[in-house]
């Protein structure tokens, strides 16, 4: 249900920054193009985002706190490698991100949707490292409310409830975006989206540093407590 | 009262109500970008829901007319609080100013055609149907209504049959909502203001809603995660909340009043805004203290967001802990002060008239100065253990959220009635609304002040025979107060077909939304305005050449 919800606003959030593009909009022809308007309003939007994760970076914090040895424990069964190896492939996605929006700021479309497409093969790769990752715990018996997981001490639990949540929203936000450039690409391909019209692919960038920042954080924040 | 000519009220372009923009029939409304049409499509919505809640409440009140069970039972009586504060808040009061009379007046007072994003801001409504929508099932579905209270506390909201999740669920979308508003309006202020408005030149009602998004923007987000935490731990049984697990319930509060005490300036900053409005324009004076007025807003946004700990002094803190929520609670109390002294220094030498928003205004004033200084009651970290989860807390808060946010609500409608419908309300009946409105908000609650200063608990469904002749003046009152708020109601309703036409600027007043026609145009002005001087400047007032203030 809240990936609907989130979806059903990051959708409206791109459009209106192209007004231009619904002619039947009442005010849309006569609404101007306001660049700084629209980037204004991308980032305020980004900061809810910041203040949704921003809350569970305190709850993170109070009880790391109260459960210091508990958290260095549970922290030893994740995956380094898989961890490290996600942030190599986020930060690279993150790189052809910018890529793409250069190329089409420089009018070139077509390298523009090729670099798009690989930022997408990257958050592919991102989520299927993240699915074998999860399976893993999953065979060990580390889910929420699984028996193996109540047995732990409580620090413990917490750990994984905290695990699973943080990483999974994020993961909802990776798919967020990928359905943000599956929403964009036919746009740069008709030309709607072009050189002298980039706000909308520009937004998406940002919010793709976004999803790449807050990894940044969770990566040590799980994976290098150990 | 008069309907003064303006030159340049001839209107070429028909209104926003006869030009739909191309659409037809109810598409008109609710697939419309315009945003006049949307705040009145929230209005309609929220009109209805307050009608629901109000209704619920005055439930409530016959029950407790006498002591024992009337004709609902304990675990209804749980229900019925609930819904009637999960309607009141979430659907009701805390969207309600901003979403109707900001997103009408927004661009209206700032001279542009819409706010910067129309089309979210018709995408916000949607969600806040969506939200609504989903409210309202929890009626109906398995478990019926939550009985947990509108915070929907753990550890009893992740045990609880009831239906919690779908209710959190739907609190959560109409937090989206509320961002999107919030987001909306200040990219709006930012963006669109008129040619010469700076913001020292903007109306104090745009200051209002402009510490309001601010909340909305940077509070929302928390209750969002945080009402998602506990349809995990309903579902998936994470533990963050439950000791057994590791967890600590008390962190479920924490970050409720993390957001939850913020939007009570949400609710009440909009309003502060009105009457900032509605002094100058009937007392024909500049405001006093512009900037202080202004700024105190934002002072109260940003302290406001300190406070929260001040809901749990009885819930398990530390001593520093507490002091510290006190003394930041007593801090919000001065630019509230601010606020006050100056709309009586606004009032001072001016030529006051009478009018009915000025009748609201100054109930505004007196009912907030008793929801404000019983707040004090409760910062105070002594006299809080002893009111605390009394009726006293429930009489405070309505005083605050229904005495100032409702009554400002009230205020706005009557002052921009003419200007959004083009036609005059019928004084006289607007007149004994108000007065009903006010006579019976004092007896109802007035009496649960009393009552719980005495130890009436709150959220009880009987109480001990002591109690009884205070319940029934509230329930007394509550019998006034119903029928005052149904005739405000039904007059702007009828007027709003019946009444006499208003002109453009019935009032004088000096705010850009007055220099177009009333109802405005489409895209609000014919000619987009330039902005020469402050909001308040009554210097050429015709009426006061002889005696300027």
């Amino acid at each position: 249900m809240s990936v609907a919800n989130a979806a059903g606003m990051t959708l409206p959030a791109g459009s209106a920054v192209d007004p231009a593009a619904d002619p039947a909009a009442a005010h849309g022809a006569a609404h101007h193009q306001d660049y700084e308007g629209d980037k204004t309003g991308m980032w305020l939007f980004l900061f809810t985002e910041f203040a949704l994760f921003a809350a569970l970076f305190v709850i993170y914090g109070v009880y790391r706190i109260i459960y210091t040895p508990e958290f260095h424990h549970a922290a030893a069964n994740l995956n380094v490698a898989a961890g490290v190896t996600n942030t190599v492939i986020l930060l690279t996605s993150s790189l052809t991100m910018v890529l793409a929006v250069n190329a089409l700021q420089r009018g070139e479309n077509r390298r523009s949707m090729a670099l798009l497409w690989a930022t997408m093969a990257l958050a592919l790769a991102f989520m299927v490292i993240k699915y074998f990752e999860w399976g893993a715990k999953f065979e060990h018996g580390l889910y929420p409310g699984s028996e193996h997981l109540l047995a732990m001490d409580g620090g413990e639990i917490v750990f994984f409830g905290l695990y699973f949540v943080m990483t999974g929203l994020h993961g909802i936000h990776v798919l967020l975006g990928v359905g943000a450039m599956l929403f964009l690409l036919p746009r740069i391909k008709s030309g709607r989206q072009s050189a002298t019209n980039y706000t909308l692919t520009e937004n998406v960038g940002l919010y793709w540093h976004l999803v790449d920042v807050i990894w940044i954080f969770l990566l040590p924040l799980f994976y290098l407590t150990n | 009262m008069l309907a003064v000519d303006t030159p340049g009220s001839v209107r070429p372009s028909p209104s926003f109500l006869q030009d739909a923009g191309g659409r037809s029939g109810i598409g008109a409304w609710i697939f419309s970008t315009d945003h006049k049409r949307i705040g009145l499509m929230y209005a309609a919505a929220m009109f209805t829901f307050f009608i629901v809640g109000m209704c619920l409440g005055l439930t409530m009140r016959l029950e407790l007319m006498f002591p024992g069970e009337q004709f609902i039972s304990a675990a209804a009586y749980n229900r019925i609080f609930t819904l009637h504060g999960v309607i009141m808040v979430f659907l009701f009061i805390v969207p309600g100013i901003p979403a109707v009379l900001g997103n009408f007046m927004l661009p209206l007072q700032l001279g542009a055609e819409d706010v910067s994003f129309p089309r979210l801001n018709l995408a916000s409504w949607w969600i806040y149907m969506i939200g609504a929508a989903m409210a309202l099932a929890s009626l109906v579905v398995a478990g019926g209504v939550p009985d947990t209270g509108w915070t929907f506390y753990a550890p009893y909201s992740v045990r609880t049959d009831s239906s919690v999740s779908l209710a959190v669920m739907a609190a959560f979308v109409l937090g989206f909502s509320s961002i999107l508003t919030g987001l909306n309006f200040i990219t709006t202020i930012h963006r669109m203001r008129a040619k010469g408005m700076t913001f020292f030149r903007m109306p104090l009602f745009c200051w209002g809603l402009y510490a309001t998004a601010w909340i909305q923007v940077i509070a929302t987000p928390v209750v969002g995660i945080t009402l998602v935490l506990l349809m995990l731990e309903r579902t998936l049984g994470i533990g963050f909340f439950d000791p057994g697990k590791g967890g600590d319930p008390i962190l479920y509060q924490h970050l409720f009043w993390i957001y939850s005490h913020p939007v009570v300036y949400v609710m009440i900053l909009p309003a502060m805004g009105i009457i900032s409005e509605i002094l100058p324009a009937f007392a024909r004076r500049t405001i006093f203290g512009y900037k202080a007025i202004a700024m105190s807003s934002m002072a109260i946004a940003a302290v406001g967001y300190l406070v929260w700990g001040h809901h749990m002094f009885t819930a398990g803190m530390s001593d520093t802990a507490r002091w510290v929520f006190s003394l930041l609670t007593f801090l919000v109390a001065i630019p509230t002060g601010i606020k006050v002294f100056n709309w009586l220094a606004t009032l001072y030498k001016g030529s006051i008239e009478l009018s009915v928003p000025m009748l609201y205004a100054f109930a505004f004033i007196f009912l907030f100065s008793i929801g404000g200084l019983t707040g004090m009651v409760n910062g105070a970290l002594s006299t809080d253990i002893h009111v605390h989860d009394t009726a006293y807390v429930v009489g405070h808060f309505h005083y605050t959220m229904f005495g100032g946010a409702g009554i400002g609500f009230f205020a706005g409608l009557h002052y921009w009635f003419p200007k959004i419908t083009g036609r005059m309300y019928n004084d006289r009946r607007a007149k004994i609304a108000l007065g009903l409105i006010f006579v019976g908000f004092n007896l109802l609650y007035f009496s649960m002040l009393i009552m719980g200063i005495l130890g009436m608990p709150r959220r009880y469904a009987d109480y001990l025979p002591e109690f009884q002749p205070f319940h029934m003046a509230s329930t007394i009152g509550a019998l006034i107060l119903v029928p005052g708020l149904l005739l405000m109601l039904w007059n702007l309703l009828h007027s709003a077909r019946t009444g006499a036409p208003a002109g453009p600027n019935p009032w004088r007043a000096t705010t850009l939304e007055w220099q177009t026609a009333s109802p405005p145009p489409l895209l609000n002005f014919e000619v987009a305005p330039e902005v020469t001087t402050g909001p308040y400047d009554f210097t050429h007032d015709p009426l006061l050449q002889e005696n300027p203030a």
